[in-house]
């Protein structure tokens, strides 16, 4: 299972692909204030994330996370207690 | 610093839409003169995006009854069913849409908002998923905030995206609630009903279809897209709408689950809320009733709605992917909508402007919505007005060599 600080990692260089991409993105980029994405887009980013990790983020989870740290938490949650 | 500071970015973007000209979220008519004209500014107005698909908000015989039952019963059941009682009027009606449907049982809600809200939030509870399109209605995002099932959401119109999804929650307990829509009101396409079907039945999942758009435009008998794709044995609930076809308001559910009843006395949207008023429940009965009796009802509204997608179509407009009631015209900006918007309304043309984020992938979409009531007279001058607009604002290339041709 991959460490929280690796997901956040892969999670940065996903952000690169959106077409909204900006530079210098760290764990501590707030995603919606500092990424300029509205729900939905953060919503479907989400979907990606889904599929890149092979987890299911439901919605509820979303609410709270603000940086690219606190995503990555919760799908390091989310897959430990998968495999738990 | 007030509390509705928060919306400061919001009445940013609401400004910007104002300044180019009139405030399309607050539309005035004048005088609604039928289902297809209004008085708009002073001017007749063609009206393209009523969601009035039967035109039967005018339908004599619907608003004798109205009147007629506004006079026996009163204006208003001045509480819900479960607190002030049931009139003769609901249960009928939700015997007349059970046997519609050929299902067992039908409730009926205050709007169509509500059934989705009241049917999402109760059936799904706690430790169960419901998996809607990305592409759902706004009820149906809010009905799943409403309960306590956990939400996920799949690729619009992808049933394997949606197998995908439930494969990962193999092995956790719980109900799988899946949840489409007939057709989409943004873009007029449908759901691949028949492979949704069989991943619901691969899965072991429930599955809703909200029919607010389809109900009395598709299928033979005008049941919508669950009867067009023939798998009305798969589907455990159908929600609708009287807003739009039935040109009243309310919403229902109906479903053959042995013990729907129940959810009168679970639901909370149906329970907290005052009942639907006896002229509505008799106008929907009647309107119900035409939905049966007249299927070239339908078959006008098919030829009306060809008859505008492929004039628009040939003239080069990108539109949504099948003929539908719903002709949505992609614009290439979200100013050049709100000014193509703008100058049809000048036209004598009214139509919905769509914008991000209420739309898919963040289209800007002017969203016409045909009804049976249009004359092909009427259509023909939309278009007109439409492709001339069209063309000055580049959204279509000119037709030069044609007009030189001619000359
Ligand atoms: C797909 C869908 N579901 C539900 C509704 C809500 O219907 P109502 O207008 O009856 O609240 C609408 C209409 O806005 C809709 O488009």
């Amino acid at each position: 299972m991959p460490q929280t600080n690796e997901i956040a990692d892969v999670i940065i260089d996903m952000i690169g692909a959106l077409p909204q991409a900006k530079r210098g993105v760290t764990p501590e980029t707030n995603i919606v204030r500092d990424l300029g994405l509205d729900s939905l887009a953060v919503m479907n980013f989400v979907m990606t994330l889904e599929d890149r990790f092979d987890v299911s983020i439901p919605m509820d989870r979303l609410v709270g996370i603000e940086t690219v740290a606190d995503l990555a938490a919760t799908l390091s949650n989310l897959m430990g207690a998968e495999r738990a | 610093m007030t509390i509705l500071d928060k919306f400061k970015p919001l009445q940013a973007a609401y400004e910007t839409v104002r300044a180019a000209g009139k405030d399309p979220f607050s539309v005035r008519f004048d005088e609604v003169l039928s289902p297809s004209e209004a008085v708009m500014n002073g001017r007749r107005t063609i009206l393209l995006g009523t969601n009035n698909y039967l035109g039967l908000t005018f339908d004599r015989a619907a608003i004798e009854a109205a009147a007629d039952a506004v006079r026996r019963a009163g204006t208003g059941t001045t509480g819900s069913r479960i607190a002030n009682g049931t009139y003769g009027g609901h249960a009928d009606l939700e015997r007349r849409l059970a046997d519609f449907y050929g299902c067992s049982s039908a409730m009926v809600f205050s709007t169509g908002y509500q059934a989705n809200l009241g049917i999402l939030s109760t059936v799904a509870g706690r430790g169960d998923h419901i998996l809607i399109d990305a592409d759902s209605h706004a009820s149906i995002y809010d009905g799943c905030r409403l309960g306590q099932a956990e939400v996920i959401r799949f690729r619009h119109n992808d049933p394997d995206d949606l197998a995908r999804r439930l494969r990962r929650l193999k092995d956790t307990p719980g109900n799988r609630l899946i949840v489409v829509e007939g057709i989409y009101s943004m873009l007029g396409d449908t759901a691949p009903l028949a492979e949704i079907a069989e991943v619901k039945r691969e899965w072991g999942a429930h599955l809703l279809v909200d029919e607010a758009h389809s109900l009395g435009v598709l299928g033979d008998h005008g049941r919508g897209l669950v009867e067009e794709a023939g798998i009305e044995d798969d589907v455990d609930f159908i929600v609708g709408t009287f807003s739009k076809s039935l040109g009243a308001v309310g919403g229902f559910c109906v479903s053959n689950l042995p013990d729907f009843d129940i959810l009168r006395i679970a639901c909370r949207p149906y329970m907290f809320t005052a009942s639907l008023p006896p002229a509505v429940i008799a106008s929907v009965i009647r309107s119900l009733g035409r939905v049966e009796e007249e299927p070239g009802l339908r078959r006008k509204l098919q030829d009306n709605a060809s008859r505008l997608y492929h004039t628009l179509k040939d003239a080069g407009f990108q539109l949504g992917p099948r003929t539908s009631p719903i002709v949505s015209i992609r614009m290439p900006s979200i100013t050049v909508a709100i000014t193509f918007w703008n100058a049809l309304l000048d036209a004598g043309v009214y139509l919905n402007l769509a914008l991000p984020p209420a739309t898919p992938d963040n289209a800007s979409l002017l969203r016409s919505s045909v009804s049976a009531a249009h004359s092909p007279a009427q259509l023909d001058a939309a278009a007109e007005a439409i492709i001339r607009i069209g063309r000055s604002l580049d959204v279509i290339p000119e037709t030069r060599c044609l007009e030189m041709a001619v000359r």
